[in-house]
């Protein structure tokens, strides 16, 4: 019964969907308003709706309901009750229903909550929204019903895939969805603001929110999601440029210059199309990271869906979408009028050259990931790794970050070449103070991105906080605070991405219990090894006691046997200091009844994470303090009245 | 300064943006996208000591060979036509076994032997390295049989 109702609601929010679709541009057409009356309501009904929907399959899931087919072959009626919940969205139709239904409860929001826009853009807005889920609702109930039974139900599932067992991989899909998503509302608004030809500030103001939300998400999804790799595959890296990494990176650089450009055209008015631009880029790069990763054309560690019907679905959306909304582009660019002009040493300038350098960052990581393909379809095998994106990222990254530095301390508008120059004196001291100390302690010992990036990451670090030079810190502005911060946090990541590469410790040993190994300045003592159980596993646990100096800590690496379906998994045991952090792996057994174990001592690596969090952080109070100003504005509004 | 001098300054800057990074794609891709070879290619193309690249196979039955010091691994990687010696220091993957998938990462040393840094194998059971797809053991170990 369940199944059938959240099956009965899927197919009325899509009916609702096309309704609303049709509502609005009909009711804009003829100007009809008792048509465009009924656009809110449907757009609510149908956010309620998926939410039913969503309900009834996490419902599912927790009853282990094995009379569903995606139930059956997804989880497993001994699994812990946390991974059956996450269960739901760790396959491919579960996760296409989380998706439709973060849309559909984001446009009712849409509809609900937003106020800023003229109420023409708004309806055009909301019949954007429908169109994209309209496609969405079809993929779902033509090609991956989530609700589908299977007879004879089987007693047990297939289990879920142990690699996906761990908490963080059970919150990671849903972090991004919400925050792809969030571009999905982000384009809408701009379909409808070139439908309505209102590309302005006003337009930007109402845009942003949303743009910064997806953008928090996002940055909170790729942090969650490298550290994951970094501590469940236990091969100690943190990125991979795998293409499903790349597919969350691209959004995210599209959404990074898009949050730049669109803060440009609400403050200065200035960037108008470009802006409208990036919101098309931003939702295709999510659209192409969605295919990239469902389709399993691109195989990957975490593809975990391979199907090709449903790869030339996604592939018909996506031309359908970017195609449309690049003609719609190209039709009505020509109507926006130009913005506010500015003079070439002007913040406005240092922006555009952020933008200019996301944006080739994101068409070089778009090539390399899309190159193996290309090639292919001429029958020739290529592929493209680390080496590539490593070389082209790093450099352009590195002048990223400079810009990064010089651009909040440049004025609006106009400034003066001296003015700026003075003001980035302190910048470029420690640019060189820091080359200088580098150069005389470590020279031979580390890379030449390794070196550039510490340099950079130090002096961009101090000049992020200059903003704040010489003002009242209780009334500068929440979003400057979060600027700063978020800048901040990209110097700290950077800081621990650099400090990794350089100074990291290695040792590989093969000992037996009772043996003692030295690392970095660390000593390691191998006390025991014994078989543990878990709640659907198995594991045999070193025992480890580590110290420096000090007390010693114990640690416990693993090496984990899971039965359904049948899988070793290594844990590594992670010992956090605030100078870095100790990553121990437990391998196979050897002759002599040694065991072998990894050893890594890495300065700094845990800043990568903290700069990730930081900004993410930074976005959210940029948010709030956006949404406080407007708050406090309408209270006075209505005390004055 | 006049508006449209500033979308001209703008637009070339973009242009100049945009062909600056064709050009790095081209020259990167060019480098570093001869990124992957199955021994075969090896042989007949020749890859200089010490370039980073993935080696991809079918690790040899009964070539696995542990070192004294329990951590080193030496075998052969073969896809039929051409068959390298390769050695790995570390923890490999599970799914690492004879007869079985590999793509290494790494270089060749003087020697001619690969040297592997990361060995990445099956990550589950559905997942086979996208270079290796057609490969398969059967056919390299006929192939093998004929050579020496």
């Amino acid at each position: 019964m369940i199944a059938e109702t959240g099956l009965a609601a899927l197919w009325l929010a899509a009916a609702l969907a096309l309704l609303q679709l049709v509502l609005a541009f009909a009711g804009l057409k003829g100007d009809k308003p008792d048509l465009l009356a009924a656009v809110r309501p449907a757009a609510v009904a149908q956010g309620v709706l998926t939410a039913v929907a969503f309900i009834a399959l996490i419902t599912l899931f927790m009853r282990s309901d094995m009379s569903v087919l995606l139930v059956a072959s997804n989880s497993h009626s001994a699994k812990p009750w946390l991974y059956k919940f996450a269960g739901t969205w760790g396959n491919h139709e579960g996760s296409m229903l989380l998706w439709v239904t973060v849309m559909g409860v984001a446009g009712a929001a849409v509809a609900l909550f937003e106020r800023a826009l003229r109420r023409d853009t708004h309806m055009a807005t909301l019949g954007g929204q429908a169109a994209i889920s309209l496609g969405f609702y079809a993929f779902l109930l033509f090609s991956s019903n989530p609700f589908a039974r299977i007879t004879p139900a089987p007693a047990d599932g297939q289990g879920l895939n142990p690699l996906l067992q761990d908490p963080g991989l059970a919150f990671h899909p849903p972090t991004l969805y919400l925050g792809y998503v969030g571009l999905s509302v982000a384009f809408s608004f701009a379909i409808g603001a070139l439908l309505t030809r209102q590309v302005d500030a006003a337009f930007a103001r109402a845009m942003r929110p949303w743009v910064l939300g997806a953008w928090v998400l996002l940055t909170l999804g790729i942090t969650a999601g490298s550290y994951w790799a970094y501590y469940e595959l236990g091969w100690g890296g943190w990125w991979f440029w795998d293409p499903v990494e790349n597919a969350s990176l691209m959004p995210w650089l599209a959404a990074t210059a898009l949050l730049h450009s669109v803060t440009v055209l609400a403050t200065r008015d200035a960037l108008r199309a470009w802006t409208v631009m990036l919101a098309v880029v931003a939702f295709s790069m999510s659209m192409v990271g969605t295919f990239l990763v469902r389709s399993g054309i691109l195989t990957s560690v975490h593809a975990f869906a391979v199907d090709p019907t449903r790869g030339s679905f996604i592939l018909g959306l996506l031309a359908l979408y970017i195609g449309g909304a690049l003609a719609l582009f190209g039709w009505r660019i020509g109507a926006v009028r130009e913005g506010a002009p500015f003079e070439l040493v002007s913040r406005e300038t240092m922006l555009v050259i952020n933008n200019l350098l996301l944006t080739v960052i994101l068409g070089l990581v778009l090539i390399g990931t899309l190159y193996p393909l290309m090639t292919e379809a001429f029958g020739h095998k290529v592929s493209v790794g680390a080496p590539y994106f490593d070389r082209i990222a790093g450099p352009i990254a590195l002048a990223l970050m400079i810009a990064m530095a010089v651009g909040p301390l440049v004025r609006w508008r106009r400034d003066r070449p001296i003015q700026v120059t003075k003001r980035l004196f302190g910048f470029f001291a420690i640019l060189i103070t820091m080359s200088i100390l580098l150069s005389i302690l470590a020279w031979d010992r580390i890379g030449i991105l390794p070196f550039l990036g510490l340099v950079i990451a130090v002096a961009v670090g101090v000049a992020s906080l200059a903003p704040l030079w010489k003002r009242n810190l209780r009334r500068t502005p929440l979003f400057t605070y979060g600027m700063v911060i978020a800048h901040l946090g990209c110097a700290v990541s950077l800081g621990g991405m650099a400090s990794d590469s350089a100074f990291t410790v290695e040792k590989l040993v093969a000992a037996r219990p009772g043996d003692t190994i030295q690392t970095a300045d660390w000593t390691l003592r191998f006390v025991q090894i014994a078989p543990i159980a878990g709640d659907n596993w198995t594991a045999l646990q070193a025992d480890m006691e580590v110290r420096r100096g000090g007390a010693p800590v114990m640690i416990h690496p693993q090496s984990r046997f899971f039965t359904s379906p049948p899988t070793t998994t290594s844990e590594a045991a992670l010992l956090t200091r605030w100078n870095g952090q100790l990553y121990v792996v437990l391998g196979e057994e050897v002759e002599g009844g040694r065991w072998q174990v990894r050893i890594w001592w890495k300065p700094f690596v845990t800043f990568i994470w903290l700069g990730g969090v930081m900004i993410a952080l930074g976005g959210a109070l940029a948010l709030l303090g956006r949404e406080r100003r407007g708050w406090l504005m309408k209270f006075r509004a209505r005390q004055a009245a | 300064m006049k508006a449209k001098h500033q979308r001209l300054i703008l637009v070339l800057a973009a242009l100049v943006a945009v062909i600056g990074a064709g050009l790095l794609a081209a020259s990167a891709l060019k480098d570093e996208a001869a990124y992957f070879y199955a021994p075969g290619d090896v042989k007949t193309k020749g890859v200089e000591p010490g370039k980073a690249i993935r080696l991809g196979g079918m690790v040899v039955r009964n070539s696995l060979k542990r070192a004294p010091d329990g951590v080193t691994i030496r075998f052969d990687v073969t896809d039929g036509k051409a068959t390298v010696p390769a050695t790995f220091s570390g923890i490999a993957p599970d799914l690492f076994k004879e007869g079985s998938g590999v793509v290494a990462e790494g270089s060749f040393d003087t020697h001619g032997t690969f040297i592997a840094t990361n060995l990445l194998a099956k990550h589950d059971e559905r997942y086979m390295p996208r270079e290796l797809e057609g490969m398969t053991y059967n056919e390299t170990t006929r192939q093998m049989q004929v050579e020496p």
